[in-house]
This record gives C-alpha cells, sequence and structure tokens, in this order.
C-alpha cells in the first residue's frame, strides 16, 4: 500500500525546476502530485510520477541527485474535519509525519494527502484498521 | 626493498660527512659560477671556506622565489648552457614561471632517486607504471617516467587527461602502479563508478601521489576506492622534481629525504630560525650535489616538520611530516590561519561527504567570510529537509571546533565543483586586499 515517491536535490538557482520538469517531459513522464521544501540554500522537489524508475534514471543521467522514498497515499473527505480525524488518530498512537502534501483527485474529486511518516508500515496498519482509504501506488500512477 | 642499499642505509655519520664534503664543494661552485650567490655570500660577509661544518649552514643567507623570478630565465644556472640537457619550469600562476635546467648528471641523480623512490613505494621491476603526471614543462611525468625506467618498470607514458581512456588503458594493460595527484585519483575512482568498471578487479597495488597537499583522511578515502597502498611523494621543480622525498611502504610514516643530495632544515617562517625536529615549520632544502642550477637555503614555502629518528624500513634519511600546506595556500580568515588541507580532513571524517569542496572568501562588510561548498551525492541525500540542514550545521561546527573559524556551509549539486585533471583548485579567494 506504499506509494513510490522521487526526490531531487536542487540548488536555489535559476532555471532549475524548468530543467528538471523539461527532463521528464522529454522523457514522456507524467507528473502526479509534486511538493517542493525550501529553504535559503536549497530545494528539496518531491515527485509521485507515472513512471519513477525511468524518471529517476532520466535525472540521474543529467547529473541530478535523486532518491526514492516510499510515502503513504490516503482519501480524505473533502469536509470539514476530514484531515483533523486522521491526524487525531495518528497522534493516539504517536506516529510523527516527517511532512505531507495535498491534491485533489481528478474523478472522485475527493482530496488525497500524502504523507510521510517516521514509522511507515504501522501508520499504514493504523489508517486501514480505523477504515481510512488508503490508496495503492498503481492507482495513483495511473490515475 | 632498496635501490642503492649503499647509499639508503649509510649510517648517520658518514651520511653527515659526505653532506659536508658536498656542500662544502657546492658552496665554491656557486660562489665561483652564480654572481647572485657571490653577491649574497659577500654581502653577508661569509666565504664559501668559513664552512667547516654542517651547522654553520645556518649562517648563510636564504634563496627565495623571487630570487628566481628575479634571475629569469637562466640567471641562477651554475653551469655553461652547453652542459644543459634539460629545461623544466613551474606553472608560474603568478607573472613569469621559475626555470630550471639540468646537466647529464643530474639527469642521471634525479632518474636514481625517482628509482629509489618507487623502490622504496614498493614498485619494482616487472611492475606496469601507469604515469598519469603531466608530461611537459611539468618536472612530474618525465621525472616519475625516467625513474620508472631504471627501476626496471614497464612505463606507460599516458600523462594527465582523457579519463575514460586512462581507465580503460588500467584496465586492459594490468597496470600495477599509479602515479598522479590525490585528487585526479579520486576523480579517477568516480568516473571509473559511472563506467562500471570495479578497482577491485583492476591489479593495482600502490599509487604515488603528490604534486599537492592531502591529508591522511584522504589517504584512506583513495585506499578504500582504489584499493591500493597510497604513498606520499614530496618534490618541487626548483630543488629537482619529483622524488625529493617519499615515504617508505614499511611505515608510511613520514616522508625520507634523500640527505646524500639534499640537505633539509625546518627555520620559522617569521623569523627565519632554525626549528628542531618535531617542531613545525616551513622546509628550506640544500641542494648539494646539483650542477645546473644548485640552490643555497632554498625556502620551499612548504609547512612540515622533520624528524631524524630511525625507521623500521631500515633507511637512515630523516624524515619529513606529510605537508600541511604551502605558506602561500594558507588563507588568514578573520586571523585565522587555515590551510585548505585541513578544511579536507573535517569533511573527509563526515561521513558520506565526498572530498570534491570548494572554499568561497570573502568580504562583507570588513569581516571575512568563508563558505565551505559541498556536493550532495546519493549517500548523502535525504528527501527530509531537517537532515540536510542538519549536516551543514555538522559541518559547520566541527570547522569551527577544529579550526576556530566562522563558516556556512552551502550544499550544492553534484558534479558542480570543477573537477582537476592536474592541481585540483580548492580556494576562490574574492577578497581585494
Amino acid at each position: 500500500m506504499k506509494v513510490e515517491q522521487i526526490s531531487i536535490f536542487i540548488e536555489n538557482k535559476s532555471g532549475r525546476l524548468a530543467e528538471i520538469t523539461r527532463i521528464l517531459g522529454e522523457a514522456d513522464i507524467n507528473i502526479r502530485a509534486l511538493s517542493l521544501a525550501d529553504t535559503t540554500d536549497f530545494g528539496i522537489l518531491r515527485l509521485i510520477v507515472n513512471d519513477g524508475e525511468k524518471a529517476k534514471l532520466v535525472l540521474k543521467d543529467k547529473g541530478f541527485t535523486v532518491s526514492k522514498t516510499e510515502v503513504v497515499a490516503v482519501e480524505v473527505p473533502d469536509r470539514p474535519g476530514g484531515l483533523a480525524a486522521i491526524l487525531q488518530t495518528l497522534d493516539a498512537v504517536q506516529i510523527n509525519v516527517e511532512y505531507m502534501y495535498a491534491f485533489v483527485e481528478r474523478c472522485g474529486g475527493n482530496a488525497v494527502i500524502i504523507f510521510r511518516f517516521d514509522e511507515t508500515d504501522k501508520a499504514i496498519d493504523v489508517l486501514k484498521n480505523n477504515s481510512f482509504n488508503v490508496l495503492a501506488g498503481e492507482r495513483l500512477y495511473c490515475m | 626493498m632498496f635501490f642503492n642499499e649503499e647509499f639508503e642505509t649509510l649510517p648517520r655519520p658518514a651520511l653527515e660527512a659526505l653532506q659536508l664534503k658536498r656542500l662544502q664543494s657546492v658552496l665554491e661552485r656557486v660562489y665561483a659560477q652564480v654572481p647572485f650567490y657571490r653577491k649574497s655570500f659577500d654581502t653577508a660577509g661569509i666565504k664559501p671556506g668559513n664552512v667547516r661544518h654542517l651547522d654553520d649552514l645556518q649562517t648563510l643567507p636564504f634563496t627565495t622565489k623571487q630570487d628566481m623570478r628575479d634571475s629569469y630565465p637562466y640567471g641562477l644556472f651554475a653551469a655553461p648552457m652547453e652542459e644543459i640537457v634539460r629545461i623544466h619550469a613551474s606553472s608560474g600562476t603568478t607573472g613569469k614561471p621559475t626555470v630550471v635546467g639540468y646537466t647529464q648528471k643530474d639527469i642521471e641523480n634525479w632518474t636514481e632517486l625517482m628509482a629509489r623512490s618507487f623502490m622504496a613505494a614498493g614498485a619494482h621491476k616487472g611492475d606496469i607504471i601507469h604515469n598519469a603526471y603531466g608530461y611537459g614543462l611539468f618536472t612530474g611525468g618525465l621525472g616519475a617516467h625516467y625513474g620508472a625506467e631504471r627501476l626496471g618498470a614497464s612505463v606507460i607514458p599516458i600523462s594527465g587527461g582523457n579519463t575514460k581512456r586512462q581507465i580503460m588503458i588500467m584496465q586492459d594493460f594490468g597496470s600495477t602502479v599509479l602515479t598522479c595527484t590525490p585528487s585526479y585519483s579520486l576523480f579517477m575512482a568516480e568516473e571509473a563508478r559511472v563506467e562500471g568498471v570495479d578497482f577491485k578487479k583492476l591489479k593495482l597495488r600502490v599509487g604515488i601521489f603528490g604534486a599537492e597537499p592531502w591529508s591522511e583522511a584522504m589517504r584512506g578515502e583513495i585506499e578504500a576506492k582504489l584499493n591500493l597502498s597510497a604513498i606520499d611523494i614530496y618534490g618541487l621543480s626548483e630543488i629537482m622534481g619529483p622524488g625529493v622525498a617519499i615515504e617508505c611502504i614499511e611505515a608510511k610514516k613520514g616522508l625520507h629525504i634523500w640527505e646524500d643530495h639534499f640537505i633539509a632544515e625546518i627555520i620559522d617562517p617569521d623569523t627565519g630560525k632554525r626549528l628542531g625536529d618535531g617542531e613545525r615549520g616551513e622546509l628550506v632544502i640544500t641542494t648539494i650535489t646539483k650542477q645546473g642550477i644548485p640552490l643555497i637555503r632554498y625556502r620551499t614555502r612548504d609547512i612540515t616538520s622533520i624528524t631524524h629518528e630511525p625507521c623500521i624500513c631500515g633507511r637512515t634519511h630523516a624524515r619529513i611530516t606529510r605537508m600541511s600546506g604551502r605558506s602561500d595556500d594558507m588563507l588568514i580568515i578573520r586571523g585565522v590561519n587555515v590551510f585548505p588541507s585541513q578544511i579536507e580532513s573535517i569533511l573527509v571524517g563526515i561521513e558520506g561527504v565526498e572530498p570534491h569542496y570548494l572554499l568561497i572568501i570573502d568580504r562583507k562588510d570588513n569581516l571575512d567570510t568563508l563558505e565551505v561548498q559541498v556536493e550532495v551525492d546519493e549517500q548523502l541525500f535525504s528527501d527530509e529537509v531537517k537532515v540536510l540542514q542538519k549536516l551543514s550545521k555538522r559541518i559547520e561546527k566541527e570547522i569551527k571546533d577544529m579550526l576556530g573559524v566562522t563558516c556556512s556551509a552551502k550544499l550544492v549539486e553534484p558534479k558542480t565543483i570543477q573537477r582537476s585533471e592536474g592541481k585540483a583548485k580548492r580556494v576562490i579567494d574574492n577578497r581585494h586586499l
């Protein structure tokens, strides 16, 4: 039930983001979700794409530092308190969120939140036991 | 194993007697042949005949790089041009290069000392020596080449550059000994990884690295990545070229300086006073057999210390410690003396950090700033910001703790720091002082 995310190290200088998206575009790779964490000196671009392995290869080939991380995608009902319910459940068992980002599902209209937890497997179990909808990677890649 | 056992193991009293005899002879020669030395000895009120003991050497004036520049190109030559069979020159990053000339006898001595050095490093007849030092005006290539031939080894005169081809040749020709700069060896390791070549499958056994200062930590890195025993060699064109001093493979602790050809002293670079064994200072060398361009008390600007303690290898020649830097490489940042090699040691000591770094010094609002750029490779990279921030904080803290200088560590994308096939450029000083 894990989702594969690729992360790319980028220096804070002009044109890097454009360069990455161009390389992916030329390799026919589609971006499903993204988030950019930035500091004054550098940024980390996190992407979920339709073909993580290929994306990693083409970026590495162009000299970027790329890593793969396992994250968890959870469907959240698009109503007040939807996200709060998930976070409370996790907090109760002391699972920490390292970072998260959201996007809206194209067909269903529900929001999908990507989480990076300190304990991924435990988090998946807890979420499923509490009847939250944890999405399989395949579903996201070809959404 | 010795190349010239008699001279390499000469008992100290005999070695010192030989040094004195050769010193007296070279002083007579330069006084008679080189106007510069006649004038400088006269100014100091010293005649060559006044030097009766080795300790009397201290009374003689120094020779500096500037003196060599002032007598450009041939002013310090002590032999007539018809006797000079080879000319080399230093790179001369500022202004004119310094020029040196060798007589046939000088070339023979250099060749022998280089052969001795190879042997001390554990190379021998039958080795295939991959000589990636640059051939040309720089002394590295030809110096190592002649010594390798004298040793009876097969030498591949590949010179520097074209790294892919270097790796292919090492693989296909079965090179057993590599000679190049330490930074280039790591660049080769990186290229080999990209090419999918495993150094563990190569036949390389020994690497002889010099021409730039490097650290003990970098030795560990090179030995692990290239799967060979890394030996430090020292030389400078003004004195001869590579092979002035070398580590023995038995001890790998200090470089034996060939004292039957050179007299080494350590001085305080500020006062010019001679320092004792174990004290760090500037290395000063007197060449006692050179004919083409003998130099008296030449200030190398290299910072080291000397020991006369016996070595387990059996050589009686004194040892100098690994160079911690050139006195002119030394950076003064907010009044703190810093050698790039010290920063390198700290970086290599931090797990996952590659020894590809760049120091950028600037002056903002009358305060010096030091930026240490470090490349983030896959080993180092994390998708969490806090992990990377912790890394740069750690680099800053360790440099502050060990060297007392405040810096900002900047993580940069891989391969953004320029690689060098010769001497690596580690410092950009933007201060206009």
